[in-house]
């Protein structure tokens, strides 16, 4: 019973939340808003067809082609801007001026610039989660701690071994959470370039079902997934910050 | 004590010199004004010896500190360590700072082990679980810091620096944020320490009763610009009692010469 109590409360608030919908639906007599059920069975539907894992399957996929590149690009950049400031003096203000900006907004862009493929999405999504990562990797170097530094010099680290005994694991807690918020917006964005340049995926569904005869129940349904799917990730995530040697940037003394 | 009476003390002694400084400025840019931190400082630190370098809060004295380890570039004057500049940080001379110091994401064996990586695997275990023994901090090698109170931490730091076998050791008011019940078991564990490994140990400290409960001698700095203003020989042998009328007239003539009343 103890252990099924941390799942007992989110359990009663969505049986609720569904309660409360199929009431809403029925009482108002709605003919476009699907009910839960009608939700359930158009998921159903997908499945049967075998479009709902190939379309996760394919947001998926787009999602990590796009963060893991932006992943690869924004540590090393933010470590480097990070430890020379010279550099965080010429980098910071270009970032800081293309950060507002809604990945969405490149959209036209990305299709002259990709066609009508695979690759536009997945540039919106790098895009989208480079900033990110890029200012919050940069954002803890330069809160290490003088004395960490100190430490490493003085046990006679190289360059390298600074890199990698020092910077990258005090870095560590801050570039977690920086990752984790890059995930979500990239999740945010897969959906919304897939209603552009691509046939496939959940976008592509919410768009697509709409469209195609007003199918309702499909839309409500693709939104159920992304947002469970983005929940899964971000569980996953949290994961990592309970590591023994990452905790400890998670605690005030 | 007169300087002559000290010098022959020291000759008497025989003890070879560890440590010169030598005329040492330091000025610092400050608001384009420039602060004098450091005025003409010159002292010699001995093998082997236990040096406090005591003076008020702010006066200069981890400046120092901070320049004979080789992390700050002095304006003027010079340090030598066995006859040799020093021009930078080195593995033989380790700074201690307050507990604040130690790598979060290490384990206590992990950052006892942080200068060890020349070793084989077997040689750091080993010495690992030596200093861990040393610091008494055993059934805690896979702890992490922030499962320490402040006073295992310090243990850790203690540890971490001595493991690397430096000939120096650098300590900047190490103990200064703990309390004071801990403040004086680490005072007796790091005399404990000291003496078991004979290093020559350079300790700032701002504590009059510190310095003179740890300290061979201690160099009375004044407020900024830091001169020196007295050089004590604290020669009670180890473990001192301080309640003795040796100790307290030790005590009493640094109170003296920082010009602070003894009644609160």
């Amino acid at each position: 019973m103890k252990r099924a109590e941390p799942y007992l409360y989110p359990l009663a608030a969505t049986i609720a939340v569904l309660a409360i919908w199929h009431a809403a639906v029925v009482w108002s007599g709605t003919r476009v808003f699907p009910a839960p059920k009608d939700v359930l069975m158009g998921m159903n539907e997908l499945l049967q067809k075998g479009l709902m894992l190939s379309y996760i399957g394919d947001s998926l996929r787009r999602v990590s082609a796009g963060y893991i590149m932006a992943v690869g690009t924004g540590i090393p950049l933010g470590l480097a801007i990070g430890w020379f400031p010279p550099l965080a003096a010429m980098i910071n203000p270009v970032i800081q001026m293309l950060r507002p900006i809604s990945p969405l907004a490149w959209t036209p862009l990305a299709v002259i610039w990709f066609g009508v493929s695979e690759a536009a999405p997945i540039f919106l999504i790098y895009l989208s989660a480079l900033f990110t990562i890029t200012v919050a990797t940069a954002a803890g170097v330069r809160g290490v701690p003088g004395m960490y530094w100190q430490a490493g010099r003085n046990f006679g680290l190289s360059s390298a071994g600074v890199l990698f005994r020092i910077l990258l694991p005090s870095t560590m807690p801050q570039m977690i959470v920086g990752l984790r918020v890059a995930l979500g917006v990239a999740w945010i964005v897969v959906v919304a370039a897939e209603m552009i340049a691509v046939n496939s995926g959940l976008g592509y569904l919410i768009i697509d079902s709409r469209n195609a005869g007003k199918r309702y129940d499909l839309v409500v349904a693709g939104m159920l997934l992304i947002g469970t799917i983005g929940l899964c990730l971000d569980i996953a995530f949290r994961r990592l910050e309970k590591l023994r040697n990452i905790r400890w940037g998670f605690q005030n003394e | 004590m007169s300087a002559i009476q000290m010098h022959s003390a020291a000759a008497a002694r025989q003890v070879a010199t560890k440590l010169v400084v030598e005329n040492v400025c330091m000025t610092f840019g400050r608001n384009g004004r420039a602060v004098n931190v450091l005025e003409d400082i010159s002292l010699t630190v001995r093998e082997g010896e236990f040096l406090c370098l005591l003076g008020p809060s702010g006066c200069g004295k981890s400046t120092l500190l901070n320049i004979v380890a080789g992390f700050i570039k002095q304006t003027s004057g010079s340090v030598l360590v066995d006859g040799q500049q020093v021009t930078k940080p080195d593995p033989r001379r380790i700074f201690v700072f307050q507990e604040r110091g130690v790598f979060p994401w290490l384990t206590v064996e992990g950052n006892i082990g942080f200068g060890l990586r020349h070793l084989s695997r077997e040689d750091r275990e080993q010495r690992v679980a030596y200093y861990v023994n040393l610091v008494g901090l055993q059934g805690f090698e896979k702890a992490y810091p922030h499962e320490l109170s402040g006073g295992m931490k310090q243990r850790v730091e203690v540890a971490r620096a001595f493991a690397v076998d430096p000939d120096v050791l650098f300590l900047d008011e190490p103990f200064g944020a703990l309390d004071s019940i801990t403040r004086l078991q680490l005072r007796r564990e790091l005399l404990r320490i000291w003496e078991t490994e004979k290093k020559t140990i350079l300790f700032v400290t701002h504590d009059i009763d510190e310095s003179v409960q740890l300290a061979d001698r201690v160099v009375v700095m004044s407020a900024r610009p830091a001169r020196l203003q007295r050089l004590v020989e604290i020669d009670i042998p180890h473990p001192r009692d301080i309640s003795s009328h040796q100790y307290l007239s030790f005590r009493d003539s640094i109170f003296d010469q920082l010009g602070l009343a003894h009644k609160v």
